[in-house]
This record gives C-alpha cells, sequence and structure tokens, in this order.
C-alpha cells in the first residue's frame, strides 16, 4: 500500500477537514479514503478504483437514500457511523502501525514506509472460515489456513528448525525439489449452478500437481518417489500415481507461486478418481496445523460431522510467495483448506435454522494461539438488510471483498478479540431463514461431461461448456486426461457451439501407450457469448488382461474430470496487486487483469464400464461343468443315437453346374 | 480411557525419574525392581493388522479388525508401530447412515473407528503381495515409514486377520487368496531374518485353525476363531446399519481387552479361554509349541501393550543448546535487482504461439519424389528405352 504515508502529501482540502473533525476511531477510515482519492489522482482509474477490498465504496447503495456519488470521504466516513456499522481494516495491525509511521515520519516517501516500519515475521500463521449460506439451502463452509515461513529450502546447509512449518512438509520440500505442490482429497462433486464458484476448486478423488525445481534431473523418479511419500504422510493410495495415469499439460496448470520458469517439462499432475477421503486423510492433514485440532478454528473439524456433507473437500497448497510489495524475496506458502457443503435437510431438521454447533458439533471458544490472525466471515452480500435471514449473535464489523469477479459483503468476527465471545466465553453463531427467496446469480462459466453410447465396445464421450455471458465470449482451456483402456478416436473429434463448427486455437494431443501412459487432449477454445459449447470424442474399450481386473471390476472404471481453466470476464475490477494484504479467502489465483479473473472448473468423473469376464466360482463351476458334458456326454450320446450311412462322394463341380441348368431347365438332375 | 492410558504412561516415565534420583542418593533396592520391567525380553511392539475382505455387507471384518487396532493403540502402541491394513471403506461408505463412524456394539454404543486414525493399506492397497512384503520388509525402496513393519530381533509383533477364509487360506478381496503354507514360509523368513522376538498370530476366519497347523518357526503363539471343519459366526446385527456389525470371536476378545490396562497382570491364559463354544458357537483353538514361555507367564501386554524404551544412567549429561539461530545475512537484500512475479494463468496469446514439439528430422515428401525421379532420369539415360528387355 503505497499511499499511506503521503496523504499530505496528496493534501486535497476536504482531507485535511475530515482529519480535523472526525475522532481518532475514524481517521484510520478518512486515511483509507484518502488513499483512494490519492490513487484515484495519481492512476486516473475509473470511478471503481475500489479494487482495494477494504474499501470503504458503494455498499450504501443498499442502505437506500445514498447518493451514488457518494464518494467523498465524509460521506463514507459518516455513512457507516449512521448504521452502527463498522468497515473492517483487516490489515489492523499494519495500518495502524503503518498510520502510527506516517504520523510520525510525516512526509517520507511512500514506497519506504509500509515494509521498512513493520518488522516482517520469520513465520506467521493465519485461520480463516468463511461461511455462504447458499441459495439451496445448503451452507458452504470454507476453512483456510495458511502458514508462511521466509525460509529457502534450497540453499546448502538443510532446514532443521522448523516452528510453525510443518516439518515433514518441510523435508519433503527439500529432498524432492518442489516448487510448487498441490494436493486436494474431495468426497462428492461441486454442484456450480446450484453453489456457484468454490474458492479453491477441486475435483472428485485424490488430486495431485507438482512443479519441480530445475535442478531436478530425473522427473520421473522423483515425482514417483514423492507420491510414495505423500501416500504415507496422507495415509492414501497415493503410491497408485503412476505412468498410466500421469500426464504433463502443456498449457494448463501455470504455477500459482512466483517465478518465471514455465518450462512444462518440471510439471506432472495426475487424478485418481476413485480415491476414498475420510478420517484417516483428515487425522494427518489435522496434524499439520500448529494448532493441530485443539485451538482455533481447527476444532470445528470432527470427522462425524464434516464427512456427514453434500461436498467435503482438504487440500495442502505449496507455493513461494512475495515475501512484501517489492517482490524482490521469497517465502514459503503453506495453505491447508477444507471445503465443506452441509446440507440442511440431511441433518432431518425441517426448520430452516442453522448453528455453528449443529454444524460442527462445537462451538468456538478461542483462536489459535499461535495465529496472527483468526476470523470468521459470513457472507450477507445478498443479505444487506437482513430480509433473507437472521445472523446472531451480530457483529458490527463489516468487510468487503472481490473474490471470483464478484464484490461480497462480509460480517467478520474477530476471534482474537475477546469481545467477540461474548460473557458465555463462547460462540456459537446462528442464521435463521426468514424467506426463502432470492436468486443466485447465474455462475459465468460451468461444464458437464456423460459417457454416450451403448454396448461394451464403442462409446463417445460428451463434455459441455456453458458461457452464461450475455455478451461475451471468453477463452477456455480444456484438459482431459483419459486412461489407455478407452481408445480415443480423435479423428471423430468435433467441437460446436451453437451448431457451427468451433475451431480450437490451440490442440495438443499425446496419444496414449497400452499399459503405459494416457492420452493427453488440451484444446483451447473461444466460448461465444450465451452459449453451449459440445466436445464429442468417440472411444473404443480395450480389453485388459485378466490379472489387470480390480477386485471389483463390475463396479466399473473411473475417467478422470476434465479440467477447464478459464479467463472469464469479470464484473467488478479485480484486484491486480498480488502483494496486497487480503482475506485469504480471496488471494488464491494471481489475477493480471482487472477485467477478467481466473478460475478452474472441474467436470464429473465418467464411470465406464468395461467388458469383464465373470470372475465368481459358481460361474467357473458352471463353464467347467457344461464344458465336461458337452464334450464327454454329448459325444457318448451322438455316438449312441446316431444312425450311420454310407454316403455318396460328393459330385464335381462340372455335374453341380450341369445340374443346377438342368433345374431350371425341369429335366431331373444327372 | 486415553486419559487413564497417558496417565499411566507419563506416571511410569515419572516413576523412572524418582527411580534415578534415588540411586543416585544410594536407595539400591529401587533399583533391582526395575528387573521386572525388562523381564519379558522384547524392547518394542508392533501391530500387525488386517482385514482382507471388501464389500460393504463384509462391515464386521473392518470392525473387528478396527476394534483390535482401538485396543493396541489405547494399550499403548503408538500409530508408527503399527501397521492397519482395510481392504475397504466402511466409514465413508455411501451406504453407512452414520459418516466417518464403524460401530462394534448395537445401538451405536462403541465407534471404534474414532477421530485418531491412520491406515496404512486401504482398498486394493490391500493384497497378499503387499502383506507378505510387508512382513518380511521386501518393499521398493521409497515405501514411507509409515508402511513398514520396522521390527528388530528384540521385537513383539502382533497379527491379526481376519475375513473370509477356508481350509487351509484366506480370501484377500475376494480376488485372490494367502494359503496357511504361503503364511508358514513368510514368519519363517521373518525369523531367519530376526524381524521378531516373539509373534502372537491371531485370526478369526472360518476353519481358522487351519491357518495356523503349517507354522514351524519357533516363538510364535496363535489363537484361531474356530477350529478346522467349523465357520466362525458373526454377532450383533444391527437394523440400523443394516449389517452384522462383529463376528463373535472378536466381540469377545475386544470385550475382554476393554478390560485390560497398561498395567494388569491378565496372562495369555485368560486369553486362550476368551469366547467359549457356548458363546463362539465356534470352538476357538489356540497353538503354543513353537512357543517358549509358558502362555501363564506372558503377560496380555506383552503384545497388545507397548514398551517405552528407558535406559537408567547415573551420569550427568551436559546439554547444550542444539539449536543455532541463523545468521541473518541479508544476502538478497539490496544486490538482488530481480523481481520476482506471478505466472499468468492462461496466457492465450502465448499459449497459441507455442511451438508444437520438435518431431524427428524427416525429409520432405518432394525431397523423395525428386530423388526417384532423379534415379529413374539416371537409368534411361544410360540404358536407353530399347534395353529395357536386358533388365525385364
Amino acid at each position: 500500500m503505497t499511499p499511506y504515508g503521503s496523504s499530505s502529501l496528496a493534501g486535497s482540502t476536504h482531507d485535511a477537514l475530515t482529519r480535523k473533525s472526525t475522532t481518532a476511531s475514524r481517521k484510520m477510515a478518512a486515511h483509507r479514503c484518502s488513499c483512494s482519492s490519492w490513487l484515484f489522482i495519481l492512476f486516473s482509474l475509473s470511478v471503481f478504483v475500489v479494487a482495494d477490498i477494504h474499501e470503504t465504496t458503494p455498499v450504501n447503495d443498499h442502505h437506500g437514500g445514498a447518493d451514488h456519488n457518494a464518494q467523498t470521504a465524509e460521506q463514507t466516513a459518516d455513512q457507516p457511523a449512521v448504521e452502527g456499522r463498522r468497515w473492517e481494516a483487516t490489515e489492523v495491525k499494519e495500518a495502524a502501525t503503518v498510520d502510527a509511521a506516517a504520523d510520525t515520519q510525516g512526509t517520507s516517501a511512500p514506497e519506504t514506509v509500509v515494509p521498512s516500519s513493520v518488522p516482517q515475521p520469520k513465520d506467521d500463521f493465519q485461520e480463516e472460515l468463511v461461511i455462504r449460506p447458499l441459495h439451496s439451502g445448503d451452507i458452504y463452509a470454507s476453512f483456510q489456513f495458511r502458514t508462511l515461513w521466509d525460509t529457502d529450502f534450497m540453499r546448502e546447509n538443510k532446514v532443521s528448525h522448523y516452528r510453525l512449518f510443518p516439518k515433514s512438509l518441510g523435508q519433503v520440500i527439500s529432498k524432492f525439489s518442489v516448487r510448487e505442490l498441490h494436493i486436494s482429497f474431495t468426497q462428492g462433486y461441486w454442484r456450480t449452478m446450484q453453489w456457484g464458484q468454490p474458492f479453491i476448486p477441486s475435483p472428485p478423488g485424490a488430486e495431485l500437481w507438482v512443479w519441480f525445481q530445475d535442478s531436478v534431473t530425473d522427473v520421473d523418479a522423483t515425482w514417483k518417489e514423492l507420491t510414495n511419500v505423500l501416500s504415507g504422510i496422507f495415509c492414501a493410495s497415493l503410491n497408485f500415481i503412476d505412468s498410466t495415469n500421469t500426464v504433463q499439460p502443456s498449457a494448463s496448470f501455470k504455477p500459482l507461486g512466483i517465478g518465471n520458469v514455465t518450462d512444462h517439462s518440471f510439471l506432472r499432475y495426475a487424478t485418481l478418481p476413485r480415491e476414498i477421503v475420510c478420517t484417516e486423510n483428515l487425522t494427518p492433514w489435522k496434524k499439520l496445523l500448529p494448532c493441530g485440532s485443539k485451538a482455533g478454528l481447527a476444532v470445528l473439524l470432527k470427522s462425524e460431522k464434516l464427512f456427514h456433507s453434500s461436498f467435503h473437500s482438504q487440500a495442502v497448497h505449496i507455493r513461494s510467495v512475495c515475501q512484501d510489495w517489492q517482490c524482490k524475496t521469497t517465502s514459503w506458502e503453506l495453505r491447508q483448506t477444507v471445503n465443506s457443503v452441509f446440507d440442511l435437510h440431511n441433518s432431518g431438521q425441517a426448520k430452516r435454522e442453522w448453528s455453528l454447533f449443529k454444524m460442527f458439533s462445537r462451538t468456538l471458544t478461542e483462536a489459535c494461539p499461535l495465529a496472527s490472525s483468526s476470523k470468521l466471515y459470513i457472507d450477507i452480500t445478498d443479505n444487506p438488510q437482513g430480509e433473507q435471514f437472521e445472523l446472531s449473535p451480530a457483529t458490527s464489523l463489516l468487510s468487503q471483498a472481490v473474490v471470483l469477479g464478484d464484490r461480497r459483503t462480509f460480517s467478520v468476527y474477530d476471534l482474537t478479540q475477546e469481545t467477540t465471545f461474548g460473557s458465555v466465553r463462547s460462540l456459537n453463531l446462528l442464521i435463521r431463514w426468514k424467506s426463502n427467496e432470492g436468486e443466485m446469480l447465474r455462475p459465468l462459466l460451468h461444464a458437464e461431461r456423460y459417457v454416450a453410447g451403448y454396448g461394451l465396445q464403442t462409446g463417445e464421450i460428451h463434455t459441455l461448456m456453458y458461457n452464461n455471458h450475455p455478451y461475451r465470449s471468453f477463452p477456455v482451456l480444456l484438459l482431459d486426461s483419459v486412461p489407455w483402456y478407452l481408445r480415443l478416436y480423435i479423428h471423430t473429434l468435433s467441437v460446436t457451439s451453437k451448431g457451427k463448427d468451433n475451431k480450437p486455437s490451440y490442440i495438443h494431443y499425446e496419444p496414449s501407450k497400452d499399459r503405459v501412459k494416457p492420452h493427453l487432449l488440451e484444446m483451447l477454445i473461444q466460448l461465444p457469448p450465451n452459449s453451449v459449447t459440445e466436445v464429442t470424442v468417440q472411444f473404443e474399450r480395450a480389453l485388459l488382461k485378466w490379472t489387470e481386473y480390480p477386485p471389483d471390476p463390475n463396479h466399473g472404471f473411473y475417467v478422470g474430470s476434465s479440467v477447464i481453466s478459464s479467463l472469464v470476464p469479470s464484473t467488478v475490477a479485480m484486484d491486480t496487486n498480488s502483494t496486497r494484504e487480503r482475506p485469504l479467502f480471496s488471494s488464491f489465483f494471481p489475477c493480471k487483469e482487472e477485467s477478467s479473473y481466473f478460475v478452474r472448473i472441474y467436470t464429473e468423473p465418467l464411470l465406464v464400464n468395461l467388458p469383464t469376464p465373470d470372475f465368481s466360482m459358481p460361474y467357473n463351476v458352471i463353464c467347467l461343468t457344461c464344458t465336461v458334458v458337452a464334450v464327454g456326454y454329448g459325444s457318448l450320446y451322438n455316438l449312441l443315437t446316431r444312425s450311420f450311412q454310407i454316403e455318396e462322394p460328393n459330385p464335381g463341380l462340372a455335374k453341380r453346374i450341369a445340374n443346377v441348368i438342368r433345374k431350371m431347365r425341369g429335366v431331373p438332375p444327372l | 480411557h486415553h486419559q487413564c492410558v497417558n496417565g499411566w504412561m507419563t506416571g511410569c516415565v515419572k516413576r523412572f525419574g524418582v527411580l534415578k534420583r534415588y540411586t543416585n542418593t544410594g536407595h539400591l533396592p529401587f533399583k533391582n525392581s526395575a528387573g521386572q520391567f525388562f523381564s519379558s525380553g522384547h524392547t518394542n511392539n508392533w501391530a500387525v493388522l488386517v482385514c482382507t475382505s471388501r464389500f460393504w455387507f463384509n462391515y464386521r471384518h473392518v470392525a473387528n479388525t478396527l476394534s483390535v487396532y482401538r485396543s493396541v493403540k489405547r494399550l499403548g502402541i503408538p500409530d508408527s508401530h503399527i501397521v492397519l491394513m482395510l481392504a475397504d471403506d466402511m466409514a465413508c461408505n455411501h451406504r453407512n447412515p452414520k459418516p466417518a463412524t464403524v460401530f462394534s456394539h448395537k445401538n451405536m454404543e462403541l465407534n471404534v473407528y474414532g477421530d485418531d486414525v491412520e491406515v496404512d493399506y486401504r482398498g486394493y492397497e490391500v493384497t497378499v503381495e503387499n502383506f507378505l512384503r510387508v512382513l518380511t520388509g521386501r518393499l521398493p525402496p521409497s515405501t514411507p515409514r509409515s508402511k513398514r513393519l520396522l521390527s528388530d530381533d528384540r521385537s513383539n509383533i502382533l497379527i491379526y486377520l481376519t475375513g473370509h477364509g477356508g481350509n487351509g487360506f484366506l480370501k484377500f478381496q475376494d480376488s485372490e487368496e494367502i494359503s496357511n503354507v504361503e503364511l508358514a514360509d513368510a514368519f519363517e523368513q521373518m525369523w531367519q531374518k530376526r524381524r521378531y522376538n516373539e509373534l502372537l498370530f491371531i485370526i478369526d476366519t472360518c476353519q481358522g485353525a487351519s491357518m495356523y497347523e503349517r507354522f514351524y518357526s519357533p516363538n510364535i503363539m496363535a489363537l484361531a476363531s474356530s477350529q478346522v471343519g467349523e465357520d466362525s459366526l458373526s454377532h450383533q446385527p444391527d437394523l440400523a446399519i443394516g449389517v452384522h456389525l462383529m463376528d463373535r470371536y472378536t466381540f469377545y476378545m475386544l470385550e475382554f481387552l476393554e478390560d485390560i490396562h497398561p498395567a494388569s497382570k491378565t496372562n495369555m491364559n485368560d486369553l486362550f479361554k476368551v469366547c467359549p463354544k457356548s458363546q463362539c458357537v465356534s470352538t476357538p483353538g489356540h497353538r503354543t509349541d513353537l512357543f517358549l514361555r509358558d502362555p501363564g507367564s506372558v503377560l496380555i501386554t506383552d503384545f497388545f501393550g507397548s514398551v517405552r524404551k528407558v535406559e537408567l544412567t547415573m551420569d550427568a549429561i551436559n546439554l547444550t543448546d542444539p539449536i543455532k539461530q541463523m545468521e541473518e545475512n541479508p544476502v538478497n537484500g539490496e544486490e538482488q535487482k530481480e523481481v520476482y512475479s506471478y505466472a499468468d494463468q492462461l496466457p492465450v496469446s502465448e499459449i497459441i504461439h507455442q511451438k508444437p514439439k520438435q518431431k524427428d528430422w524427416h525429409p520432405p515428401d518432394g525431397f523423395i519424389l525428386g530423388l526417384w525421379t532423379l534415379i529413374l532420369l539416371v537409368f534411361f539415360k544410360t540404358y536407353g528405352i530399347k534395353h529395357l528387355k536386358h533388365i525385364f
């Protein structure tokens, strides 16, 4: 945040006025406003400079009567006071110290004030829970835990002293020269059309993608070892990741962390769509947290409740991020997330009412003592006046964030504050619905996939991608990884939208090799506005050797989700400053331009039946018995019952032809 | 229970602390009494717990295994020393009305799955091959520690198997089986590789006694739920869950183990008496002829509990601070001018103009055509059309 120290430099008159007239508590707001106006002048951006999430701008529109041009400092500073609500300064500490610094230092150069005045901690832990009531009546809960550590795992003397960062993962990073690691375990399928976009997407089953450092010589061997080690850490069958389900995408899965190296030979991507997710995966995941599941938000992660949900996803993301705004040094970021969608009707209560205790069978009593920030956000964008649901206890702290192309408003509960827990020393948030109305904003992009065809020989994979934007087209990058036992007929590949051929501007196809590697298909397609784009490709099912069938072959074989990466037009200006302090949920995907945001969605995995022999014992017994009966008894019976007679020798060819002619003439044959 | 165990364990360690102080001041009788802690001849405990059955209707086999897991964990064997193999996921099975639980008792009384479980081999990983590799230690080099049985010749190992079996075999995943001869050979290999001190083998399956008939390695004690020719029966049908929750033998063994605490003096003879025919319907069997000690002197906790390695010392040890604070040298400070940036997630133009992968070199088609024309031209120039008859 450059302009903090420079308010006096910028020195617009109303700024000075407000500074004199407002109280100390409102001083900060004034500063922020001054900053926005300063930005306004400096960058001559549009009215919505508001990319700053903690901006005090036009939510007041909802409150009626507020002037649309009410961008002046005074009004924005006054409005919250009238409403009895307070806009959150997420950079509470930083902003405060910076303010102080700015006050004391006076007119120092804006670039140097912020980072130098705040001593950077060596490691830092933040936790956050976002709860979004969905229009379907479900509740979306998203936990994020972030550990930052300013260290270099790759340097000569190995890192040996760990504090907040889990040692098991630190050793993995340095041993396997990992640059970036993303692993997720998901149960259930994210229903985009009902629930909107998740903060962090993940496909059903297990997904793992890793960028290695360019110092790695044998990437495939390192990858294999890494999957084995991770399978031990997370109690999962990740050791089933081998060359038959690993691909090397050529354009998808760019690194999410910093670094300009994009040589895709250091990237590996694999999914296990059938992987089950249960307590044994959550237990080691929780052990990676500095507070474990003993304190802070993680106490809510009780497996009995968490797995009794419509959707559950847990993930670990490791990447390197900028240490400060200058971005000359990096620090390692470990982001642990749990995303869950709870079905209200699942719990058997007809009343539309929900509380932390009902959802997690726990209430919150404290923040993790090691956390520098611990917050609970409730999405109240669709509920500005409390007409949809009612929150209790109410909070006066509000916050705004631009996330997934939309500006959302949140009620914030700061768990590091004693007052949050009230006199009962425990926070049990309650949401009581008042009405069922309200339409969800239709997601601009969603996709689905299915298998068509009948029989066990051939079939067709259909992928449908919907662009719901009324007038803008946008590009999507489709990645499909299909196992070798479905042989794709790539010449039948067709991409159509609105009944016309839609020629992909980039196609990358790697054919499969039996028992060695899967198909990889990547296509860059422009989706026309308000359209459905259909990608179809035919395939043939291969026969497996009988030892290659799993113990339950009749269940079918899974094909992992298609991955669709896209730049979707945003309705509000996105925040392109990736080094700015933001709530965790809005800071996962870096954003390069203001007009669009990056989103990744996954389709359903496919379940395909392969021709399967019957392995059951009765069947084999019947087959054997029938063979014995047919060959033994059949021939004996045949011998006994047949009457033998001498057959005349076969007439020659000439004679047969002659007979045919004679037959036509009506003369008796020879 | 967990509270109780922890309390005892810390109590145990504390006692040694006291002991040490007293020995230092010359109270020798305490030192002699320490002997009883090391009487059994082993210094560490391991457990390999295997459920070999897949599919929802075999819920009870998973519950069997998890109930033993619960017991050994409660009695002090840490997760790092337990290799738990579950052939199917019952807890988060879609048919489970209460996800993330596996119950051993009716009316959802005892959740043996718990909130802190680490399954080392699961689903398709549970195969005869993997099981034998774990026992014999012949695993690929990159196998993580949690999937290995890192025992030595001072280890007491508990091996528990449950699943569907017959005379002389146990089925794995309904698709393959392990025979009693293979199992006996694996144990022999373990013995020869000095991978155990004593081994307790328990199997709950039909005709279970047939599985230990062929054992020939020393120091093995074996128990089975039924004799050859007998079926082992299930127990505890639950209407809400819709399947049987446990097998009879393991159910009564769990009841028995629930009363054991880390300091209890219950011995193997008591374990042999578990589940008489009146309760089990089948006749549980045991085999002790390979075992050197008298079962009456073998504590249950010699196999189900854990030994903490404690060494007594009378020397004063100076602990230096092992953690050296790293020197804060801002190498990356001013001299480094490189500014990092985030990668573009979908660089459209870059992708479109991405160069296709270099293929193996192939001469252009025109070149080959030209070459052939040249050859033919030279040919006709040399021989002329009238000499063609010499060629053909």
